[in-house]
């Protein structure tokens, strides 16, 4: 049987605010627990909370980004449940009047396809904090620094057939909250987390199967292997005569499979209702057209953008717009080398490879792009070749240094100069009469193949230093 | 000098007749005199309070000065008092010391205000008899086996007894009022969102709102304007500029338009209370005021609609009391539910588990469309109510409670009987409005309270009318034998 799979997304991204969503603590990760909690965020008797409005803006630009309905009137709502690093019992989050809508998003798969995947609505709430069980001897240790850590809740509808669409939805979430500036987006520090409810049906098959839903994936990589196994475990359950059954299950990524999270005994009825501490968030259309206005340029518009200003495929505009500090490279070394394909190339390829292999950000990349920009300008003007270009990038990358000094100092200067190359032309045809003798008797479709060897012959005798095209110039006169 | 309103001490202060050492140190005296026969107090805090009268003495003596420099008054044991025990009356909160003070127990210590002491109260403000309280009931000035009433039964008690002039206090369903009532006292319930929140331990956040207890209108007046103002630490605290409420006591107010809704003045009320409230309501016509009959259609829907919008918010709000940072924690928990489970079991009494209970129920799923949803749809109607009222009064007049202070024992083992008890004043909290209870006369020597209730941000109005109402009477001037009344 043909197996269909169906996948929502739930993606919390923390906001990168200064303080938290309800209180005055500093937003501050790594520092002593519980040093950035204060009387709100602890809960104390009598305490009050009090809307960061940066949370509300933050929110807003992401559904302005996404074109979704705005929602002008939105409430928080009490989400009641016990657990210790929950201080007040419930979480303040939205459920009927969410602050961002319904949007279509597209995203674009490898084969170059696009798909429209719906966004069922984003919400905001507060992060809880975190129960720590090891170093207490038995007992349990509370940390509430994330306790009350704005987050945007992002839930898409059921629209994803295949891991390779989850991950393209989650990777463009992530490009549009990192575009905005509204989140780091660190998967894995956990500033944005995935849960993925994954069914299989019957290919044809209308009805939905019961889903699973995978908690807390921190990886791109891990969503993908996470729903694969998962779909597997299902198709091989469902063919063996079992059911699937709904529960929260967690991805090990260590042994590369899904297990059912310890469910709790009682089925939580969180006895949601509209929190009375807080007024419901009424917003002007002024204020929404003003955050418009502001928004900066988002990923499909500058790929749009790349693709006719530089002449980039949509495939290299694509690449080098997912992220917007590849982007930003990508204009600075476009516009110090005025080739806009070359460093495309250099980028998507040899920087991109580089990158990927010691697991860096571009922003920690060795080569700044002014660098990368000077070092193809040399290849740009003939001053070295681009075999020359892979080996001064390599220098640059380990050694660090100067494009003109390392040139130099390297002896990397490919040889251009008409004379110099005149006697080695001289040379190759004075060692080799016999390949000469059939050259010149050959005709003309079968000489074109034959040039190569000769070329070939003087870029060794140069020792790689020869401008190819100087040398083909002289090589056809002299031939 | 107990026997001394804030007005009086504040003139007395002035010239220097006393110093607020001496009064502080004399009311503190008749408190450890008297108290033990009333049980109004939980927490007397005898060093803190002479330490502040000796600054606010010092302060008198050198230039500026909060408008209640020197004052001694009480906080009602629900608001955050750093490093005093704050129980909000229960065994939950027995060992909690506050690391901070509530905004209001802030504005009153800028203004120069002494506090003596925690007022006894029922645990976590829910009862109208004082009788939930862990420390032990309150007792009536009046009359020592009778209830003081609820929940601010120990503010009420002690203004009535005389051991302070003033005291702070909450209202959520007529807290403020039907104790002053019961008492003998005059108790201000302001517009909700006129006095912040912050701090103030919540019971229903949606109804919660603090206010005066003290003898006269004219001290509420002084009291209110040192507690009211905008607080940006509360969401639901509108930021609007307090008036000066007691330049205005003496305005004219004949011509005002009270209102009588028809619901409550249709023979039915208890007849000695009636005949009271009417007496009142014809001082106030002699003084200049009109009589007019008005229409609160939905207003015999309240009590059953607070009974599901109280619970439900104070099921969610008691929630962070899990013995997990702070508060009452059982010994050796098991797990994490045992935890949980006997914490809470061990530090709630009956009438807070009982709310919890029905609170947790109105909202369940299932139920609470039934409930919770329909109660806050009649909530608007009440509220409409009142704004079509509003059109044709200035003010809304009635008993504050359906008779006098009733026997301890009496209610206790009937909750709805005692729910009854917030007939008068329930309405006012479900619309937000200001309301408040004047001393209107005497049955079997005991206190009868009249309420008005106001539009939103009118207390102006409704304590110039209590004045006038105060200047023309002397209900209020009357207090218990016992302690050193006329009677």
């Amino acid at each position: 049987m043909e197996w269909e799979t169906v996948i929502g997304l739930e993606i919390h991204v923390q906001l990168k605010t200064q303080s938290k969503i309800f209180s005055g603590a500093a937003v501050d990760f790594g520092q002593e627990p519980n040093t950035n909690a204060c009387a709100v965020d602890l809960a104390l008797p009598g305490t009050l909370p009090v809307l960061n409005k940066a949370v509300i803006e933050m929110a807003v630009q992401f559904g302005l980004a996404l074109n979704a309905e705005i929602g002008y009137r939105s409430v928080f709502e009490r989400k009641n449940y016990f657990y210790p690093d929950l201080p007040k019992g419930y979480q303040t989050t939205q459920l009927d009047e969410p602050i961002v809508g319904q949007a279509k998003v597209k995203i674009e798969l490898e084969d170059g396809s696009e798909k429209t995947i719906r966004l069922h609505h984003a919400h905001l709430e507060e992060d809880a904090g975190k129960s720590l069980h090891e170093d207490f001897a038995g007992k349990s240790g509370i940390d509430l620094n994330r306790a009350g850590t704005a987050l945007i809740e992002i839930v898409s509808e059921p629209d994803m057939r295949s891991a390779e669409e989850a991950v393209a939805f989650l990777k463009k979430i992530h490009s549009i909250v990192t575009y905005l500036g509204i989140s780091d987006g660190e998967m894995s520090q956990g500033s944005m987390r995935c849960d993925a409810n994954v069914s299989v049906r019957p290919l044809g098959q209308e009805e939905y199967g019961t889903r699973a839903e995978i908690k807390n994936i921190n990886s791109f990589r891990f969503v993908e292997r996470a729903i694969g196994v998962e779909v597997e475990r299902q198709i091989d359950l469902i063919t063996d005569g079992g059911t699937v059954v709904q529960e929260t299950r967690l991805y090990d990524s260590d042994k590369n499979e899904t297990r059912p999270m310890r469910s709790k005994e009682v089925a939580n009825d969180y006895r949601y209702f509209p929190c009375p501490d807080l007024l419901p968030v009424e917003l002007e259309e002024s204020y929404v057209q003003s955050l418009k206005e502001s928004l900066p340029e988002l990923p499909d518009a500058k790929k749009k953008r790349f693709c006719s200003d530089y002449g980039l495929s949509s495939y290299d505009a694509g690449l080098l717009t997912q992220e917007r500090p590849v982007a930003d490279y990508f204009e600075e070394v476009a516009t110090e080398c005025k080739d806009a394909k070359l460093a495309a190339n250099w980028i998507n390829g040899e920087l991109s490879a580089q990158l990927n292999k010691e697991d860096l950000e571009i922003s920690n990349s060795p080569l700044v792009a002014k660098t990368l920009g000077q070092l193809i300008t040399r290849v740009v003007d003939g001053t070295i070749s681009g075999k020359q270009a892979k080996q001064l990038f390599e220098t640059l990358w380990t050694e660090g240094g100067e494009v003109n000094q390392t040139i130099e100092a390297e002896g990397l200067k490919q040889v251009s100069d008409s004379g110099a190359i005149e006697e080695l032309v001289n040379q190759v045809i004075a060692e080799n009469p016999q390949q000469v003798e059939n050259f010149r008797s050959a005709p003309e479709e079968k000489q074109k193949k034959m040039f190569g060897f000769f070329v070939g012959q003087v870029m060794k005798l140069s020792q790689g230093q020869a401008n190819p095209a100087e040398v083909n110039k002289i090589l056809k006169v002299k031939l | 000098m107990f026997n001394k309103s804030i007005r009086e001490i504040l003139d007395d202060l002035a010239k220097g007749e006393y110093s607020s050492r001496e009064i502080t140190k004399s009311l503190l005296e008749r408190i450890k005199a008297l108290d033990p026969d009333l049980n109004s107090f939980i927490t007397l805090t005898e060093e803190n309070a002479l330490a502040s009268a000796e600054a606010a003495d010092k302060a008198r003596s050198g230039g500026e000065i909060g408008s209640l420099c020197g004052v001694p008054i009480a906080h009602k044991d629900i608001f955050c008092t750093q490093g005093v025990r704050t129980s909000c009356g229960s065994k939950m909160l027995d060992n909690f010391i506050s690391p901070y003070d509530a905004h209001l127990v802030q504005s009153m210590a800028k203004a120069g205000v002494v506090s003596l002491g925690k007022t006894n109260m029922d645990e976590f403000a829910m009862g109208s008899s004082n009788e939930t309280s862990f420390y032990g009931p309150v007792k009536n000035p009046w009359d020592t086996e009778r209830v003081p009433g609820g929940s601010s039964g120990g503010s009420a008690a002690a203004v009535a007894a005389r051991l302070v002039p003033g005291a702070t206090a909450t209202d959520t369903g007529g807290s403020i009022r039907q104790p002053a009532s019961l008492c003998g006292v005059t108790g201000l319930k302001p517009t909700y969102g006129r006095v912040s929140r912050y701090g103030m331990i919540a019971f229903a956040s949606s109804l919660d709102q603090a206010g005066p207890i003290a003898r006269t209108a004219e001290d509420c007046a002084l009291l209110l304007e040192a507690m009211a103002g905008f607080d940006s630490n509360d969401s639901t605290c509108i930021d609007r500029d307090v008036p000066q409420y007691s330049a205005s006591l003496d305005n004219d107010i004949s011509g005002l338009r009270i209102g009588l809704p028809k619901q409550y003045f249709n023979g039915d009320t208890n007849s000695e209370v009636g005949k009271l409230v009417d007496q009142a309501l014809t001082a106030l016509e002699q003084a200049g005021a009109k009589l007019i009959e008005v229409d609160l259609p939905h207003v015999e829907l309240a009590i059953p609609t607070y009974y599901v919008v109280a619970p439900a918010e104070c099921s969610t709000n008691l929630s962070r009391f899990d013995g997990v940072r702070y508060g009452h924690r059982c010994e050796n928990p098991a797990d994490l539910e045992d935890l949980y489970s006997r914490s809470r079991g061990e530090g709630f009494g009956d009438e807070v588990k009982r709310r919890i209970l029905v609170g947790t129920y109105v909202l369940s799923a299932g139920f609470y469309d039934a409930y919770y949803r329909q109660a806050q749809k009649i909530r608007r109607l009440i509220q409409q109510d009142f704004v079509s009222a509003f059109d044709q009064v200035d003010l809304i007049a009635s008993p504050s409670a359906l008779s006098t202070a009733f026997k301890m024992g009496e209610k206790s083992g009937d909750p709805v009987e005692m729910y009854q008890e917030d007939l008068y004043t329930i309405p006012a909290n479900l619309a937000g409005l200001p309301a408040m209870s004047v001393p209107c006369g005497l049955m079997n020597n005991l206190p009868v309270g009249m309420q008005f209730v106001g539009r939103h941000f009118e207390e102006g109005l409704m304590l110039n009318t209590a004045h006038q109402y105060q200047k023309r009477t002397n209900w209020h001037e009357l207090s218990p034998e016992k302690f050193g009344g006329q009677g």
